[in-house]
This record gives structure tokens, C-alpha cells and sequence, in this order.
């Protein structure tokens, strides 16, 4: 086991972090909103691994085998079920700012300050 | 029926309902639907009273845990999903089923009529709500925590930008969206990392593994990263961004909803997963939580208070008075004893009675004169002094006044947090005082036109006024009944909370019960009733009285003054970099809740040994 999947889970995190606080772009934004999700999924996938686990399906392989953690793959199923809601929905949202406000800069939208 | 099989009811009720009601909603007339929509959510209230009526009363089902399917733990590992019905789980899910039922009669006559073959969208929208806000307040098990916490918000970001032919209500939904989702992330990450560690999601579980060992950097760090999505649904200081612009172009009936339990629930959800997980040898030392969230509590309270005095913008106002009584919430959760629970518990029931009132009235102003301007309306709304009435008592309440639920919930919450720090029952009367005083500034200027009419055109820095379109299809003429009979109910709810004392004992257990760590873990795990540890159930106290009516002299001097020179003092100037931070752009937010998650890792690392 390497420390390498978590940093990774880390980095893509931070970068989806740092897109989000510099888009100039709504739709981008919701991308990078999307990229630090993505960061929960790698995360899930390599606290479940075990070193020469298969996949966690008895139906071709003896019962004893060795598996990696199926909880944590329906873990996974679940936080991508619930991103694709919250994704579609933003980008619903943006389109429909997009129809009504005609821009999807974030600069432009000052209308809700102080 | 067995109390716990009752509690995957209170969750499935209203899910069945809104699967009705989208499956019916197109051929049905708008009546039909309205009273569906009441019927259910009516139904799960009842279920909700009925677990709560139950729990905490010495006896067999004191403390009802349902593992969903059957599925028991065996062995000390368990697989199944659990619910788990401790009475300030239940007492929350009560209230926002409540809640719910008051806002769906309230709409009846609010919104207008909408398109044909949408008319169950809307109620069907606040069934899911209700479920996602029910499911979050009775869930053991941190996973499932996150998904309710997911599916209310995912809701509420539809709910905020319902009207979705007007721009501002897309921005408020946006940021509200990218930054409650962010939280949620963060929130996953810290229970995976907490999955890591001990194999386990449930809240006991992994309470009971965590205490096998000491705290280190991985368990502080699942701490800090669960804790900031739940604060970032708590509207608290750096996270609250959010909220005022959610609850500023929200259908008034949703902010009713928002303001009223849901930010609750993030507090609620602090609380219970400190309680429940951290609270053990393993976990984070009780100073240490202290400190961090009393940090945080008090930023939120001082900020949402200097805030709420600054708006012009009537739904913004009462917006930032949530944020900084979620401030004094999170203080009450700081002080970690049974009676800052119950205090803090009381006052949310109070509150939640008194801001969804000062919102129905907000309501209504919106509705006949489109605008919710201060400035604008000045005077206006002298021909509805029903309606004035409602808001005077409502910002009295707000700032504390004995008898109501906000003012006991205040003075017990402030006598607990005094004994934490002597200068914290201060803040509690200065917050009350602004945001009360707040509420009853622009009421006097709004429905009796006293003082001089305020001067637009001279303010520095940024301004939010509040013109917005009505939500009705044309403006109102007369009010009708449900939407002046609401939030009269509502701050007559909120008057019983403090009048009646067996509320208050009732509060007083459910708040011993949840912060006996052991005792959830017995009842969960073990299947072993819990004694119910003896306390002194909450009530009035001289000193509470005193200070309530202290803050409430103080609010009414407040607004007095402010209403009779309204000229433009230093403050405004002070607090305009404040207010500039408020700038409505999505990257901010975001850079702040990043500035928070450090914050609150800065405040949490000495626990590390």
C-alpha cells in the first residue's frame, strides 16, 4: 500500500478548489465542482484497496479469495449518483441564467452584493 | 405499532407523497394537489409527535433504534443502516414537519396559480425536503448522514431558484449550490477517512473503534473536514456566504424553511456527531472542541448581527439574524454540557416559530406591494396593521422578550454559556438586541411610517434594495386568511414553548439523553435501554427574565433612535469592508470556505498528542 492514492485524492481536490475560486466560467465552475468530487471517488477506491484483492464477485472465484472492500464501491455508486443530480441540476440552472441574464461570467453577476 | 418500526415511516411518508403527487400532479386541479401535498406531510408530523411523545419516557421503548431490513449488528460489526429516534433527533424531525405543514397551508394563497399540469411541482418539491430534513435529523449512521444531507440540499437549491424566469433567484440558487455541494464533498472525504481507520460509518461504531486508540492527525482531520460541510450548512462564519443571497431571492415560503430548521440542522449535525463520535477518549478533547467552536460561534454572532443592522433589503435582514443566531446556537453546542443542549434546543424551537413568522409577513409585503425595500415601503403598509402587529411581536420575541420559547431558549442557553465564560450571557443580550431591534427599525418605519423618511442616493459601498417581483400573478388586495392565520399560529407556537413548562423538562431530558455518549452507544450497539441521567429540567430564572427584558429594552432603544436619526454615522463607513466581502461571486465563497477548513484546522491541531 503507498501513500500515492491519497495524495492524489489531495491534489485533485486542491485543483478543483482553486479552479472553482478563479472560473470565469459558470459551466466551468460546475466542472471544477465536479473535479473535486471526483477527488471523494479516488479517496473511497484506495482506502477499499487490498493488495491482490479482485473484484469483489464470488461467482467465478473460490469464497476465500482475497477481495477489495465492496462497502466502499457502494459507497462510490452512491456519492456518483448523487453528483450527477447536483451537476445536472447546476447546469440547469446555469443554462437558465444563461437565457435570462444573458451571461455566464460570475463577474457579471453583482447583482446580490452586501 | 413498535415506535421504532414508526421511524422509516417518518422518512418514507412524504417520499410516497411526492411520488404522488409528481405521478398525479398533471391531471389534478391546484386544490387537489395542495391538500395532498398537507395530507402527507400532515401524516409524517403525526408520526414524527408520535416517536417523540414516546421517546425519553422511562420504559421499553425510551430510546427506539431501528435497523433498517433487519439487518442487527453481530458480533460487535454491523452491517445494517440505523435510525435511530433519541428524542432530539425525533423533536427535529417534528419540527420540520411542522414547519412544513405551516408553509405548505401558507402557499395555498401565496404563490400564483401556477402553469396547468405543474400544479403538484411545488408541493412535491417540499415532500422531498421534508424526507431528506427527517431523514438527517434520525439517521446513526454517518453515510446516510451525508446522502439526507445531500438530498435536502440538492432540494433546497431547486426550491431557491423555483422561479426560474427571473435572474436573481438563478444567482442566489448557484452559489448556494457550488458551496453547500463543496461542503458535502468535504464532508465525504473526513468520513472516509474516519472508514479508514475504524471499518465502520455508523456514528456509535465508530465512536466505540476511535476510542480504542488516542486522537492523532487523521482523526483530527476527519473531524475538521465533517465538520465544515456541516458548518457550511450551518451558515457559520466564513461559510455563511451562502445564505443571505439563498434567502433573499427564495420563494418566502422556502426561506420559512431554510431559515427556520434546516441551517438548525447543521448546527444539530455538529452536535451529533461530536456527541456521538468525537466525544470519547479517541476523539477530540472537550477544551479543544470548546474552543474551536466558541471561535467560530462568536464571529458568526457578532458579524450576523452587524450585518442584519446594515440591511435595507427586508428578506436579507432577517437572513443575516439567522446567521448570527446560528452563532449563538454554535455557542450553546460549545459549552458541551446537558444544559447548553437544551437551552440551544429550546431556543431553536423558539426561533423557528418567529423567523418563519417574520418571513410570512415579509411575505406579504412582498406580495401586495412588490418590494421588500425598508426605504421604499416606508409608511406604506399603515393600511395592514394586522400585519404590523404580527411583525412588532415577532421582533420582540426575536430579541428575547419573557414569555416566549426564543426568550427561555435564551436565558438558559446564556446561563449555560456563562458558566463556560462570564462575558458570553453579554453577547447573547447584544445579538438578541441588534437583530431584534433590527427587525422592529424597519417595522416601525415600514407599518407606522414613524420618523423622518430615510434619503436614498448618499450610501457608500455596495447596497442591496428590495425590489422584486411579487410572487402572486397580480398584487394583492386583500390578504387573504391563510396568509395572516400562519404566522399568527406560528408565534403563538413559539409563545407556548416558553409558557408551557412541560415543553421545557421534555427539552431538559432530550438534552441529558444526547450527551450521554455512553448511553447512545449502549442503546444502539447493545440494544440496552438508557436511564434517563437526572437533570434539572430548563426554566425561567430571574436572572433570564431580567437580561430578556434587558435586550428587549435595548432592541426597542435601538430602533427608536434609529428610526428618529436616521443620519449616517461612522458605522456605516466602519463595517463597508465587511460588507464588501459579501460580493455575490461564487469563486469568494469558495476561497473563503477554504480559509474556514484552515480556520477551523488552526483551532483544532493541539488536540494532536
Amino acid at each position: 500500500m503507498t501513500v500515492l492514492p491519497y495524495l492524489v485524492a489531495g491534489w485533485i481536490f486542491l485543483i478543483g478548489v482553486y479552479g472553482l475560486v478563479t472560473s470565469r466560467n459558470l459551466i466551468h465552475a460546475v466542472g471544477c465542482l465536479a473535479v473535486t468530487q471526483s477527488s471523494t471517488y479516488v479517496l473511497l477506491l484506495a482506502v477499499g484497496y487490498r493488495n491482490g484483492g479482485t473484484a469483489p464477485v464470488f461467482a467465478d472465484a473460490p469464497t476465500d479469495s482475497r477481495v477489495v472492500d465492496p462497502v466502499v464501491q457502494a459507497l462510490a455508486l452512491t456519492d456518483i449518483v448523487v453528483g450527477a443530480t447536483v451537476t445536472a441540476l447546476l447546469l440547469a440552472l446555469v443554462v437558465q441564467l444563461r437565457k435570462r441574464h444573458g451571461t455566464v461570467d460570475p463577474d457579471a453577476l453583482s447583482e446580490l452584493k452586501g | 405499532m413498535d415506535t421504532a418500526r414508526l421511524l422509516p415511516l417518518v422518512v418514507a411518508a412524504p417520499l410516497m407523497g411526492a411520488a404522488v403527487l409528481v405521478a398525479t400532479g398533471r391531471r389534478l386541479p391546484r386544490f387537489a394537489s395542495d391538500v395532498l401535498g398537507c395530507a402527507f406531510a400532515t401524516v409524517t408530523a403525526v408520526l414524527a409527535l408520535l416517536v417523540l411523545f414516546r421517546a425519553g419516557h422511562p420504559g421499553p421503548e425510551a430510546y427506539p433504534v431501528e435497523w433498517v431490513g433487519g439487518r442487527r449488528p453481530v458480533g460487535g460489526g454491523a452491517a445494517g443502516i440505523v435510525l435511530v429516534g433519541d428524542p432530539l433527533g425525533a423533536g427535529l424531525a417534528a419540527l420540520a414537519s411542522l414547519l412544513v405543514v405551516a408553509v405548505l397551508l401558507y402557499s395555498w394563497r401565496y404563490f400564483e396559480q401556477p402553469p396547468r399540469r405543474h400544479t403538484g411541482s411545488f408541493p412535491a418539491l417540499i415532500l422531498v425536503f421534508q424526507a431528506g430534513m427527517c431523514g438527517f435529523a434520525l439517521t446513526g449512521d454517518l453515510f446516510n448522514a451525508f446522502v439526507f444531507f445531500e438530498l435536502m440540499g440538492v432540494v433546497a437549491y431547486a426550491l431557491t431558484g423555483f422561479r426560474v424566469e427571473e435572474p436573481k433567484p438563478l444567482q442566489g440558487a448557484l452559489a448556494f449550490g457550488v458551496v453547500n455541494s463543496l461542503g458535502a464533498y468535504v464532508t465525504l472525504l473526513g468520513i472516509t477517512l474516519l472508514y479508514a481507520r475504524t471499518g465502520e460509518l455508523g456514528f456509535a461504531q465508530i465512536g466505540r473503534k476511535l476510542d480504542a486508540g488516542g486522537p492523532d492527525g487523521l482523526v483530527l482531520a476527519a473531524f475538521v473536514l465533517v465538520t465544515t460541510g456541516l458548518l457550511v450548512k450551518a451558515a457559520a462564519v466564513p461559510f455563511h456566504f451562502w445564505l443571505p443571497d439563498a434567502h433573499a431571492v427564495a420563494p418566502t415560503p422556502v426561506c420559512m424553511l431554510l431559515s427556520g430548521v434546516m441551517v438548525e440542522l447543521g448546527v444539530y449535525g455538529v452536535a451529533r456527531v461530536y456527541w456521538t463520535v468525537f466525544a470519547g477518549p479517541g476523539g477530540l478533547s472537550h477544551p479543544d472542541f470548546t474552543r474551536a467552536l466558541l471561535v467560530l460561534g462568536v464571529l458568526t454572532a457578532l458579524l450576523g448581527a452587524a450585518m442584519c443592522w446594515q440591511q435595507r433589503h427586508l428578506k436579507r435582514l432577517l437572513a443575516f439574524s439567522t446567521v448570527s443566531h446560528t452563532g449563538l446556537f454554535l455557542i450553546g453546542v460549545a459549552v458541551l454540557t446537558p444544559e447548553g443542549i437544551s437551552g440551544t434546543a429550546l431556543y431553536v424551537l423558539g426561533h423557528a416559530g418567529v423567523k418563519a413568522a417574520l418571513f410570512a409577513c415579509a411575505g406579504v409585503l412582498l406580495d401586495r406591494y412588490a418590494s421588500v425595500d425598508e426605504h421604499e415601503l416606508f409608511g406604506r403598509a399603515r393600511e395592514l396593521p394586522e400585519v404590523g402587529a404580527l411583525f412588532a411581536v415577532g421582533g420582540l420575541a426575536l430579541s428575547g422578550l419573557p414569555p416566549f420559547g426564543s426568550g427561555l431558549g435564551k436565558a438558559v442557553a446564556e446561563e449555560a454559556a456563562g458558566h463556560t465564560a462570564a462575558w458570553l450571557p453579554a453577547l447573547y443580550v447584544l445579538v438578541s438586541a441588534v437583530t431584534g431591534g433590527a427587525v422592529l427599525r424597519a417595522g416601525l418605519r415600514i407599518f407606522a411610517g414613524v420618523g423622518r423618511r430615510p434619503r436614498d442616493g448618499q450610501e457608500s459601498g455596495p447596497e442591496t434594495t428590495g425590489e422584486e417581483e411579487p410572487e402572486t400573478g397580480r398584487r394583492l388586495g386583500r390578504i387573504p386568511v391563510p396568509l395572516l392565520a400562519v404566522p399568527a399560529v406560528l408565534l403563538a407556537a413559539s409563545l407556548a414553548i416558553g409558557v408551557i413548562p412541560a415543553v421545557a423538562s421534555a427539552v431538559g431530558r432530550a438534552g441529558a439523553l444526547f450527551t450521554d455518549t455512553g448511553g447512545y452507544r449502549r442503546s444502539v450497539l447493545d440494544g440496552r435501554a438508557t436511564a434517563v441521567p437526572a437533570s434539572v429540567p430548563p426554566h425561567w430564572q430571574a436572572t433570564g427574565i431580567l437580561l430578556g427584558l434587558l435586550s428587549t429594552a435595548l432592541a426597542i432603544t435601538l430602533a427608536t433612535l434609529a428610526v428618529r436619526r436616521p443620519v449616517h454615522t461612522g458605522t456605516a463607513a466602519l463595517l463597508a469592508p465587511v460588507r464588501r466581502l459579501q460580493s455575490g461571486h461564487i469563486g469568494d465563497y469558495v476561497a473563503w470556505l477554504a480559509a474556514g477548513t484552515a480556520l477551523l484546522t488552526v483551532l483544532t491541531v493541539p488536540g494532536v498528542r
